[in-house]
Parts: structure tokens; sequence; C-alpha cells
């Protein structure tokens, strides 16, 4: 097969004509138009595709370009003073970086073994039947968009957590500084929350594929070995899977740093680096939907746009590192 | 079962098993838990969407441009005809681009070159990065040099986040039909373009239209990347170059607003967006299916 195709690529180069290549004089008009065709066509493809990557490269000058300013004002100092204050022109995101970084934490810590235990449940346990319909409805929680988690987060979740959950653990872990202080409803904790349920899906969906591709044979194996079936699970599946589950987790994570509408909508916005879990934060995707209506001078737009390219940089790296861990995980299966 | 084993188990042998096993069923049910407790918060959005969005499901919604501050009534007649707008502008751009770079990889890109690899390493990358960075570099290049927001722009952010959804799953799709499929073509002596748009693309336009709807429904929802393109607008759109409303803009604009009345109008909307997206994910199903049977 492969060698049938290398062999049609190197002859497409060259214009195909129906007539052998010694009678080219009296080739009629419309063959070499062929050629051209052929010629046109390729490179008009070719053109989409350099189009693309050059795409990327353009997203990566153009905010670099537009948030200059605001490096050259700021420069290593943006990383270090935490303020943030448009009047003065001064900016810095240490608490931006400490809210993004936090609410994407809790949001792994709750999504990934509910996503481990949803892919498992569905791969291994459920019968073929349940498994579509658990598999379409986790799908739905993808495509729902995120302004409705927002709403949601805003009217439902939030008042949820003002009134039940919050005061709970205020009441029975308020010894650890971390369910401390005032209870507001909306903060890091429901953000974190609502981001759980967007990566949820993302990551069982990876995880369901990384499940699916260990072999029959491990399986069977290690039952007839007389593993129950949770042993099974864990031994033949969920150890042989590392960096499947590893890179899953990770691209989670991607998706949750960079999540804009539903935390803006139920973090808060507060530029403040608190113990608490209750008090308003801000994302790196939150200070930027948030601020930049009411960024009319250009400093303050360049810092914003900053905070962007940073959020570019970071998420560039967590997703190639999530794709090299999970389509190293899979190639190898597949070779098998 | 239990009498079988004591054949071959000691007391104490059948003890450890009865712990392996309860735990083993412990962990079933913990399970069961997990995937419970992620489809809880489905059916509460669900649920709330639909109680709280279908009362202000009526014709005023979809006729009436919204009304000012303190009155009540109004619809969202522009945001409606808006994200029609924005994402018909994005299809425009998006459809052919992604089918392009999809149809490039499939025929032109079986060898591993450099080139390839870095098509697909940008298709990749395009597709994980969070659409607040699309919009961002859309106001860095275009709203800036233009002046002001405006529909092109958000169509143009959207298409952006078309194309590497339509050009993962054209070119997956394409890489399906068989290498003699092409053969036969160039055995009549059709040129390879011919073959490429008479053959491949056209015998595949059903299942190729499913990555195409489901990247539409990926930018139905979409906010984030409007913001800073296509903002907002209370009236009706005068042209491509003038901010347009959209539906997810506007839900965005009143669930942060004060007004209990917007709130409705901001479930109601919500309501709306769940069922298009629905439906185009149903349809894309409802495709494949046919095709299969």
């Amino acid at each position: 097969m492969k060698s049938e195709s290398n062999d049609l690529n190197q002859t497409i180069d060259e214009p195909i004509t129906a007539v052998s290549i010694d009678s080219k004089k009296h080739q009629p008009a419309g063959l070499y138009l062929h050629g051209y065709g052929d010629f046109i066509f390729a490179n008009l493809l070719r053109l989409f595709a350099l189009a693309l990557v050059l795409m990327l490269a353009a997203i990566g000058f153009f905010l670099y370009h537009a948030a200059r300013p605001s490096i050259a004002a700021s420069g290593l100092n943006f990383f270090i003073e935490n303020d943030w204050d448009p009047i003065k022109e001064r900016f810095g995101i240490p608490a931006v970086l400490y809210g993004t970084l936090v609410s994407s934490f809790i949001a792994i810590m709750l999504a990934s073994p509910l996503s481990i235990g949803v892919a498992l449940f569905i791969t291994q346990i459920a019968p073929r039947s349940i498994s579509t319909l658990l598999s379409s409805l986790v799908e739905m929680l993808a495509i729902i968009p995120s302004v409705v988690y927002g709403l949601w987060g805003i009217f439902v979740l939030a008042p949820w957590l003002r009134e039940t959950v919050e005061p709970f653990l205020g009441h029975y872990l308020g010894f650890i500084p971390l369910f401390q202080g005032p209870i507001s409803g909306v903060g890091m904790l429901t953000a974190g929350l609502i981001l759980a349920i967007m990566i949820t899906p993302t990551i069982s969906s990876i995880l369901r594929e990384v499940f699916l591709a260990v072999p029959a044979a491990h399986k069977e194996s290690a039952l007839a070995l007389g593993f129950t079936r949770w042993e099974m699970m864990s031994y033949a599946i969920l150890k042989s899977c590392k960096k499947g589950i590893a890179g899953a987790v990770i691209l989670g994570m991607g998706r949750a740093l960079g999540e804009t509408m539903a935390v803006t909508m139920v973090i808060g916005n507060k530029n403040e680096i608190s113990a608490s879990l209750f008090a308003p934060a801000t994302t790196m995707a939150s200070i930027i939907a948030n601020e930049y209506s009411e960024a009319t001078d250009d400093i303050h737009l360049a810092a914003l746009i900053e905070v962007g390219l940073i959020l570019l940089a970071v998420t560039f790296i967590i997703n190639t590192l999530a794709r090299l861990l999970i389509f190293r995980n899979q190639s190898r299966s597949h070779n098998k | 079962m239990k009498d079988q084993a004591n054949f071959w188990m000691s007391k104490q042998e059948q003890r450890h098993y009865q712990i392996r096993k309860s735990y083993s069923y412990g962990m079933h049910t913990a399970l069961v838990v997990a995937t419970l407790l992620v489809l809880a918060p489905l059916c509460s959005i669900l649920g709330y969407v639909i109680f709280k969005g279908a009362p202000g499901f009526n014709l005023d919604f979809f006729t009436q441009l919204p009304k000012p501050v303190g009155e009540s009534g109004g619809g969202m007649a522009n945001a409606i005809l808006g994200s029609f707008t924005l994402i018909g502008l994005a299809a425009l751009v998006g459809i052919p681009w992604g089918l392009g770079v999809g149809l490039y990889l499939s025929e032109y890109g079986k060898q591993r070159s450099l080139f390839t690899n870095i098509v697909r390493f940008s298709i990749d990358t395009l597709a994980s990065l969070p659409s607040i960075i699309i919009g961002l570099f859309i106001y860095a290049a275009v709203v800036r040099s233009m002046g002001r927001f405006s529909a092109i722009a958000g169509g143009l952010a959207l298409s952006l986040l078309m194309v590497p959804i339509i050009a993962r799953t054209s070119e997956e799709l394409l890489s399906m039909i068989p290498m003699h499929t092409r053969e036969a073509g160039l055995a009549l002596g059709l040129p390879r373009w011919k073959v490429i748009l008479w053959i491949i693309l056209k015998g595949s336009l059903a299942p190729l239209s499913t990555g195409v709807i489901l990247a539409l429904a990926r930018i139905a929802g979409e906010t984030a990347p409007l913001l800073f393109t296509a903002f907002n607008n209370q009236y009706w759109q005068s042209g491509l170059d003038q901010p347009i409303a959209s539906i997810p803009a506007q839900i965005f604009n009143y669930a942060t607003s004060p007004f209990d009345d917007w709130h409705n109008q901001a479930w109601t909307a919500a309501f709306l967006l769940v069922i298009i997206v629905m439906l185009l994910n149903l349809t894309t199903k409802f495709i494949l299916r046919t095709r299969r049977a």
C-alpha cells in the first residue's frame, strides 16, 4: 500500500498525460492544460496549508508587537511586582498567575479522578448500549457553550455554593486557611468547580480512546491470572496507560488555563492573592475579558495583550507536552 | 462457586479473596458514583436552561430589538441575525480554507515531509489555543488597523477557530478513501485535480459535511473571541464594517447585568443557543448513521 502511494506521488509531480511522453509535440492543447491544472491546484492547496502555518506565526508576532509598549515599560517586573493599577500605569501579574494556577489546579484535582472513573466505567463496565448513551451524554457536556456554563454558574452554582457548600466547608474545615473568610459564592472555588465540569469531557474522551487502545489480551490474561475486575483495571489498564493519562490531564489543564467566559462570570475578578478559596480572584483569561472595555490608554491595553501573550506561550508549551505524551503512547500501542 | 473454591483455597485464602472481591465491588460502585457526579451538572444545566429559558420563547424574542433598561419586553432579533451573519462570514472563509488544508494533507501529504509535519503541528496547536487568544490576535491585526470593531473582524476570528476542526476531520475522512479509487480516476486519463475535486471530494461530501457542521456548532457558542472583534450592538447592524450583536455576547451582557428582566432573556437566549448547538451535533450523528447503514 505504502509503496503504491509513493509511486503515485512521484508521478504526479509531473503532468499526467494520456499520451506517452514521446508524442508530446502532437498533444492537443487540452492535455497541456491538464498539466497546468495539476500544478495550479496542488500549489493552491499548498498555499492554504502554508497560510495556516503563517497564521500561527502571525498570532505570535502580532501579540508580541501589540504588547511591546508594556514589555518595554514593565520588563521583568511584570512577573514580580504584585500591583495592577491601570491609573498609575503599574502592571504586575503575580496575583493573576496565582489565580490562574490555583483555579486550574482545583479543576484538575476534581476532574481527573472523575474523568478516569467515567472513562473506566464506559469502556470496561457498562454494557454496550449504556456506554454509547453515556458517551454521548458526556459529549453533550463538551458542546454546551462556555457562556451558558457561566450563566448557570452565576444563577445556580454560585448561590448553591454560597448557601450550602461554603458554609459547610467553613464550619467543618474552617481551621484550614483555605476555607476561611467571608463567603460570597463567587470566587476561586466556584471557578475551579465550573472549570472541573468543563474539562471533564475533554479528559474523559481522550482517556476513553487511550483505554480502548489497551490490547484485549492484556486484560484477559490479567483476569485469567485470577485478578478481580478492579485489579485488572488498575494493573492492566491504569498502570499501562500512565503516559496517556498524564497527557489527557495536561490537555485538560491547557483547556482550563485558557477558559474565559465561564470563569470571568463566576470568579469575582479581584486582583488579589488570598489564601481563602472563597475569596474572589482573577485569571489571565478573565482579566483580559473583564478589562478590555475599560482599557482606554495604550499601555493598559498593551499590558492586557502581554497577559494574552503569556497565556499563548503557556498553553502552547502545555499542549505540545500533552500531545507528545498521548501521541507516543498511542502510536506505540498501535504498532503492537 | 463457593463450594468449588473450597477445594483449592484455605480458609485464610478464602477470606483474602472475599476482601479482594468486595474491594473490587467497592471500586465498581465508586466508578458508578463518579459517572453520576459527572452527569449531575449536565442534568442541572439542561434543566435550568429549559425551565428558565422556555417561558420566554415567544415571537417577540425573535422579532423585537432589545428594549432600553427599565422597559420590559423586547427581544433579541438583532443578536439572532447577527449570530447568523457572523457564522456565515466565518463559514465563507473557514470552510474553503479548512477543506483546502485537509485536502492538501490527505492528497499531497501522505509522505511525511518536514512541511506536512509542520502543517499538522500547526493544526493541532491552533485547535488547542484558547479562543480568547484568537480574539486578541484579530483585535491586534484587524480591529486596530480598521479603527473599529466590526462584523468582519468577528467573522475572521470565528473562521480561525473553524479551520483546524475542518482540516483535521477532512484529512481523517479523506485518507480513509482507498487508493484505488484515485487510481481508477487517473487511469481514465483524468488529471489529478479533477480526480480530487470530482471523485474524492464529491464522493465524500456527506461525511465531510459532518466536520463542517461540528465546526459551526463550536463557533456558534463562542463568546470570548467576539468580545474584542465584533463587540456588541443593541440595534440592527448597519454594515459589515460595524459592530454586530450576537447571541453569546448578548447572554454575557445580560447575565452580568443587575436586571431580572435581562436575566430571563439571557436564559431564553441560552435555551436557543443550546438548541442550535445540539441540533447541529445531532445532524452530524444522523449523517454518519445513515451512511453507515
